[in-house]
């Protein structure tokens, strides 16, 4: 379902939905032909997630994410060539080259920086929503991360920690395992089931929402934020997505091409082949069935508004590989703040 | 002698040892990464299908589980996979597996062995292209191997899993297309050999793991120049061959350590104090350092060759030993 | 100045940088009580809980939370309770607080003061009496220190609080009665800089933490038979003051490095190696590092003794470089 928003905030959040699914698509496409970045994860699927939590945010407000953090830097107004170029370790990149793809920060947007080690996030994200209570300040801190984080014994114990001492966090689990490819890379392998029982166990709200539902993970997220920000402490939000199939462990692979929004409104040209993914496992393809079903926009005007995007997209690559690269002495430098 | 890739003679080396011994198990199974040669790993899960664990992102846990069942009896060798992550198994590996014997007064010893893929990778930045060998080294009870050639990988591997005592196999992913001659069966290198993997009288170079690649790579280059180098893989640091490296030191007199952790208290620090003390005066020269600088490894490309110890580096170093 | 051991300058340290700076906070396990040793004795009646705060037993999570609170511009003071117990931290200490700065190209400061103690103390056996400061010395990111004196406790606590980067405060519970005079202004020990404890002529030894004490105590029993000794106090390790070292090398041509910690990698292998590359020509002698031995510390009150480096193993290592012998 559609998050309850105005015309123009609704259009603003699938802007954003589509900036991230073609950010992806264009890194993709730029290290097929030869770019290298090394070693890097995409937010393909994730869209619905992403975007109705980071629009809720404010000024104020901070996040932590990990490894897959394009869509979430994206999504809190990062700009697209700038983030690109950190990937493509260009010096102007947000990190100036020096964090790539798995670190990509942007502090004035309260883009913290991107952790790479599983787990690794959870009580820094802890501890800046500690920050903000003990400013007084209303802030939050949202902190995303995948299934596999629970498997860390990082995670409980922030969690207590938060949970003690109702700190302001929402801790936003994005599940993508369903679907990942057995073998090839572990999935999630955690004895509980669900997920929102540990969590809970430490008595703290815990939902689980279907990640490519906007409205309801808009919802949810909207109680944790007000929750926070009321002082009542943590919240935690499983959204569960199935992966993406051109998700592989190392390079992505544009395994169902670059998104044809077309199938939202022509079904009959969704091919064979990943057929289900298409039909109802895209979150992107669902809100766009869901803002045309309602009536909201037409099909023309969505294909302006990706045309733009994709136009944006375009321009970022050219500015990153046009970009220079750093000068090489300065990998000497910024060890200490002075 | 046929001559094979350092992946094909690690995975040789781990199925003949898991046919030797039962007693053996693998938790968790990327000891070739995700290279393209990982594919060789799946014979051995087949082969073993009960016997070969693949854990949930849990390096505390797992390690643990290791030490716990080694103490128990078993020969557990954990992949701890990318270095940067033993962070997290710190206090298993330190504070439990490498006391455990000298702590129970010698009733409890650990023969569990930690294999782990450190160094630089190529756009792994700061917190996937760790060499956390020179923390280990600082940490008693722990024995250390660094294998730099396909000979060295089966015959140290092997030693690994017969050792009592917790082992860390530092190995290194841009080893595994090396080729070299492996003999077919059962051999192992005994721990405390160090290889003197070129003679020379020049000037002795001290490498460990990948760095012996890079080092043979500017003896050569060195050879050229008329200089000839000595290149010595010390295979082991703990236990450590302190008479062929002192012997090498000895003969040269002029020293050039090159070790992929960074500079400071890493493993050349430790080599370079040895010799300044125990052959101090045989040394006609400084001993020098060519190794990763003291800053975190950034992830641009042209940072990370900037800061990577390369054959030329040694190369000047050598150069300027021997002036 | 006043008299006062080490843990009540400790004390009046945090309490004057907490008086100052309304962002700097202290976070441990029983911090609020005093902690084990009562160094944050009274802290928390006099800037409230608010500011003085108990955790849970969970190393990882506080270390972790502490980096993310001072990526935001507070400034933690965490205690970790035994030196040991850091191991339980490592990867957000080593992985998070030390390289958030440079991976974000500078976006980020970590103004994060981490405060242990450690060192071999009543027989505390093998996870409680470590000294683990040469693994932080490899970790680009952490500045070391290790003070040996009350005034130097209080003055390098008030330079690492004020200090925008981690620093990781070492402390020796051996030390904390002794007794010192200590500054009663705001005056700060910068870090980086190394103090001459002792001048001499014909041998330089350079220590930290309660070592130097203890090479104190060598070289006036060296000075009984005629050998003068200078003993240099590093204060810091990380930054460390290399140009103190080679000046006094350069005077007296001969080095021993002394430490608690296991010989093997600790700090006195990189100090050796940068003294040998800097003042090559000045040595007459082979540099000699007196530390401990190549095993976990072991419990039994006379095992623990030999572990610990004393005066007479320094003294020892003074004449051998003297070419004197045993005496």
């Amino acid at each position: 379902m559609l998050p309850d928003l105005p015309q123009a905030e609704l259009i603003e959040l699938y802007r954003i939905m589509l900036t991230m699914r073609r950010f992806e698509e264009a890194l993709i496409v730029a290290t097929e032909s030869g770019t290298s970045v090394g070693h890097f994860h995409v937010y393909i699927g994730q869209e619905c997630t992403g975007a109705p939590a980071l629009s809720q945010l404010g000024r104020e407000d901070t996040i932590f994410t990990t490894h897959r953090n394009h869509g979430h830097v994206l999504g809190r107004g990062a700009d697209p060539g700038r983030v690109l170029a950190e990937i493509m370790g260009r010096a102007t990149g947000y990190n100036g080259g020096k964090g790539g793809t798995l670190h990509v920060t942007a502090r004035e947007l309260g883009v913290l920086p991107t952790s790479a080690v599983v787990g690794g996030v959870v009580p820094l994200a802890t501890g800046a929503a500690f920050a903000a209570k003990q400013r007084g300040s209303d802030a939050v801190c949202m902190c995303f991360f995948g299934d596999g984080v629970l498997e860390e014994g990082a995670f409980y114990e922030a969690i207590n920690i938060a949970s003690l001492w109702s700190l302001p966090v929402i801790y936003l689990c994005e599940n993508n395992s369903e679907g990942a490819i057995a073998g090839e890379f572990p999935g999630s392998t955690i004895a509980a089931r669900p997920l929102t029982d540990l969590p809970a166990a430490f008595r703290i709200p815990a939902q689980a929402v279907d990640g490519t539902d906007a409205g309801e993970v808009y919802g949810a997220v909207k109680k944790a934020i007000q929750r926070a920000r009321a002082g009542e402490g943590p919240s935690f939000i499983e959204a569960r997505t199935v992966r993406w199939p051109g998700s592989r462990p190392l390079w992505p692979d544009l395994l169902t091409g670059e998104t044809d929004l077309a199938f939202a409104w022509e079904p009959a040209r969704i091919p064979q082949s990943h057929g289900d993914w298409h039909r109802s496992q895209d979150g992107l393809l669902r809100f766009t069935r869901e803002l045309l079903q309602s009536g909201r926009i037409a099909a023309d005007e969505i294909l302006a508004l990706d045309g733009a995007v994709r136009a944006k997209m375009q321009e970022a690559v050219r500015f990153a590989i046009a970009s220079p690269y750093p000068e090489a002495e300065s990998a000497l430098a910024g060890v200490f703040a002075r | 002698m046929r001559e094979i890739s350092y992946a094909e003679a690690k995975v040789e080396a781990l199925r003949e040892i898991m046919e030797a011994d039962d007693r053996v198990c693998l938790v968790g199974s990327y000891f070739l990464g995700l290279s393209p040669r990982r594919v060789l790993m799946n014979a051995l899960r087949e082969r073993f299908p009960a016997r070969i664990f693949d854990p949930p992102i849990s390096e505390t846990g797992f390690c643990g589980l290791a030490v716990g069942a080694a103490m128990a009896g078993m020969r557990p060798i954990v992949d701890v996979a990318t270095a940067s992550f033993i962070f997290n198994a710190f206090p298993q590996i330190v504070n439990e597996a490498a006391n455990a014997h000298y702590m129970t007064g010698g009733q409890v010893p650990v023969p569990v062995g930690f294999h782990l893929l450190h160094g630089l990778r190529g756009g792994g930045g700061a917190q996937h292209s760790h060499s956390p060998q020179a923390m280990l080294w600082n940490t008693p009870g722990l024995e250390i191997a660094l294998p730099a050639s396909p000979y060295d990988v089966k015959g140290l591997l092997k030693t690994a899993a017969r050792s009592a005592n917790p082992t860390i196999f530092v190995d290194h992913a841009r080893l595994f297309e090396v080729k070299g001659p492996v003999p077919e069966g059962d051999y192992d290198i005994p721990f405390g050999r160090a290889d003197v993997k070129r003679s020379g009288s020049d000037v002795t170079i001290v490498a460990t793991s990948l760095m012996v690649q890079v080092a043979l790579r500017a003896a050569a280059d060195l050879a050229e120049k008329g200089i000839e180098a000595e290149v010595v893989d010390l295979r082991t640091i703990v236990p450590l061959d302190r008479a062929t490296l002192l012997a090498s030191v000895a003969k040269t007199g002029r020293v050039v350590v090159v070790d992929e952790c960074h500079r400071s208290c890493g493993v050349a620090a430790e080599i370079s104090a040895i010799i300044a003390e125990e052959a101090f005066h045989h040394l006609k020269a400084p001993i020098r350092r060519v190794t990763t600088p003291d800053v975190p490894i950034p992830a641009s490309p042209p940072l990370e060759k900037f800061i990577e110890p390369t054959a030329e580096k040694v190369v000047a170093a050598a150069r300027e030993a021997v002036k | 100045m006043a008299a006062q051991n080490f843990l009540e300058a400790i004390r009046e340290g945090l309490r004057e940088e907490m008086a100052r700076d309304a962002a700097v906070y202290v976070i441990g396990e029983d911090v609020a009580l005093g902690g084990p040793f009562g160094a944050t004795k009274g802290l928390a009646e006099e800037f409230g809980a608010n500011r003085v705060l108990n955790t849970p037993i969970s190393e990882g999570a506080v270390m972790g939370m502490a980096t993310g609170a001072a990526a935001l511009g507070l400034r933690p003071v965490v205690e970790v309770m035994y030196i040991d117990f850091i191991t339980l931290a490592m990867d957000q200490l080593v992985n998070h607080a030390a390289k958030l700065h440079y991976m974000s190209g500078g976006q980020i400061r970590v103004p994060l003061t981490i405060r242990v103690q450690g060192g071999a103390s009543g027989a505390s056996g093998a996870h409680h009496s470590q000294s683990l400061e040469a693994w932080f010395l490899h970790v680009p990111g952490l500045k070391v220190v290790a003070p040996s004196t009350p005034a130097d406790a209080k003055g390098l606590l008030k330079s690492a609080i004020r200090d925008d980067n981690p620093v990781l405060f070492i402390e020796h519970r051996d030390l904390y009665w002794s007794r010192g005079d200590v500054p009663q202004t705001d005056a700060v020990v910068p870090l980086g800089v190394a103090a001459v404890r002792r001048t001499g002529a014909d041998a330089t030894v350079v220590a930290f933490s309660k070592m130097v004490g203890t090479a104190l105590e060598a070289a006036e029993t060296l000075s009984e038979t005629g050998i003068s000794v200078e003993v240099i106090d590093l204060r810091s390790l990380c930054p460390l003051d290399l140009d103190t070292i080679v000046a006094s090398v350069r005077k007296t041509g001969r080095l021993v490095v002394a430490h608690e910690a296991v010989e093997v990698g600790g700090a006195g292998a990189e100090i050796a190696a940068r003294v040998q590359e800097a003042a090559f020509d000045y040595l007459d002698a082979p540099v000699t590092r007196v530390a401990a031995p190549f095993t976990p510390v072991p419990a039994s009150p006379p095992l623990e003794k030999l572990f610990v480096p004393g005066k007479d193993r320094i003294a020892s290592a003074v004449r051998s470089l003297l070419g004197r012998g045993a005496e």
